[in-house]
């Protein structure tokens, strides 16, 4: 099954790419831009039974590794083509 | 005493460390391989700076998973005396040895610079040497060096005194202008609550000789070297 994972900075952590994204986008003249944030997105394959055991897995993966939950925020989608 | 230095793929500053270590201090120190799980006997761990593992993910995020971490969080949560420098720093937060995590620095640029931090607590083992409130002048090389933890986190640490040091300008006071890379409360280094773990983002190792352009690094080795006496 394909994944999809999404990691963000965690509201509240400074997020100093996000604000010079952000700056450089009304520098270009976007002034409508709000904040931005910027994170991370990880495509992984994974042999599971049922969307809900890859869930499982993935969710321990972010867990572990793939996301720092003292400063960051994931979210993944489990694609069961 | 006896020293152990681990050398992670892309570490930089284990031979740093040796030098400090062996040539300066005239201490029993050995390099421990990061596949291997042997600690050889070491009485207090050093974790260098560097970029371990290429900084893939994020800093510290596998060397973490190596073999010989294993053996350094069991160490340490036996009461051995750990420390890490710059890229050990970030390890043992993502290893949760120490509370919080270090990010891109404000300015988003990497930062080499000699910076003055002061003692905040000096009966600690990594710090006993210093006079309290001391100020040191020490290296800093980093592009992740910002200090994070929430803000009840931030609370505890500073309550417990376990902020050991903090960026201050050349008169010891923690102004923003001080503060290299946008650290929260200007943090530079923290130790564990049972002040047996300690990680900080300046390089004691690179300020061991006059020649290097100052001594402040000797103060942290020197304490440890005490703790041990």
């Amino acid at each position: 099954m394909r994944v999809k994972v999404y990691i963000t900075p965690r509201r509240g952590v400074l997020d100093p790419q996000g604000r010079a994204i952000e700056a450089s986008l009304k520098s270009l003249g976007f002034n409508d831009v709000g904040p931005v944030r910027m994170g991370k997105y990880i495509e992984l394959e994974v042999a599971a039974a049922s969307p809900a055991q890859a869930s499982a897995e993935v969710r321990r993966m972010c867990e572990q590794l793939l996301a720092n939950t003292v400063i960051e925020d994931y979210r993944f989608e489990v694609e069961d083509a | 005493m006896k020293w152990g230095v681990v050398s992670f793929p892309g570490s930089l500053d284990d031979r740093d460390t040796l030098y400090a270590l062996r040539d300066v201090l005239e201490q029993d120190a050995e390099l421990l391989w990061h596949k291997e799980r042997d600690l050889k006997n070491a009485d207090c761990v050093v974790l260098p700076g560097g970029f371990s593992y290429g900084d893939y993910l994020r800093c510290g995020a596998m060397a973490r998973f190596s073999p010989i971490m294993e053996s350094v969080v069991s160490f340490a949560r036996r009461g051995g005396l750990v420390l890490g420098i710059c890229n050990g720093f970030q390890i043992l937060c993502e290893a949760r040895l120490l509370p919080g995590a270090l990010t891109r620095n404000r300015s988003l640029s990497f930062i080499c610079e000699r910076v003055t931090v002061r003692v905040e607590n000096t009966h600690t083992p990594f710090t006993r040497a210093a006079a309290p409130h001391e100020l040191l002048r020490l290296p800093i090389k980093h592009g992740e060096g910002l200090y994070v933890a929430s803000e009840d986190e931030l609370r505890r640490i500073e309550d417990r005194g376990q902020v050991l040091v903090r960026y201050v300008d050349s008169s010891g006071r923690a102004t923003e202008a001080a503060n290299p890379n946008g650290s929260m409360h200007s943090i530079a280094g923290v130790a564990n609550e049972s002040f047996n773990v300690f990680g900080l983002m300046p390089h004691p190792e690179h300020a061991v000789e006059p020649m290097l352009g100052g001594e402040g690094g000797l103060k942290i080795f020197r304490s440890i070297i005490q703790s041990f006496a």
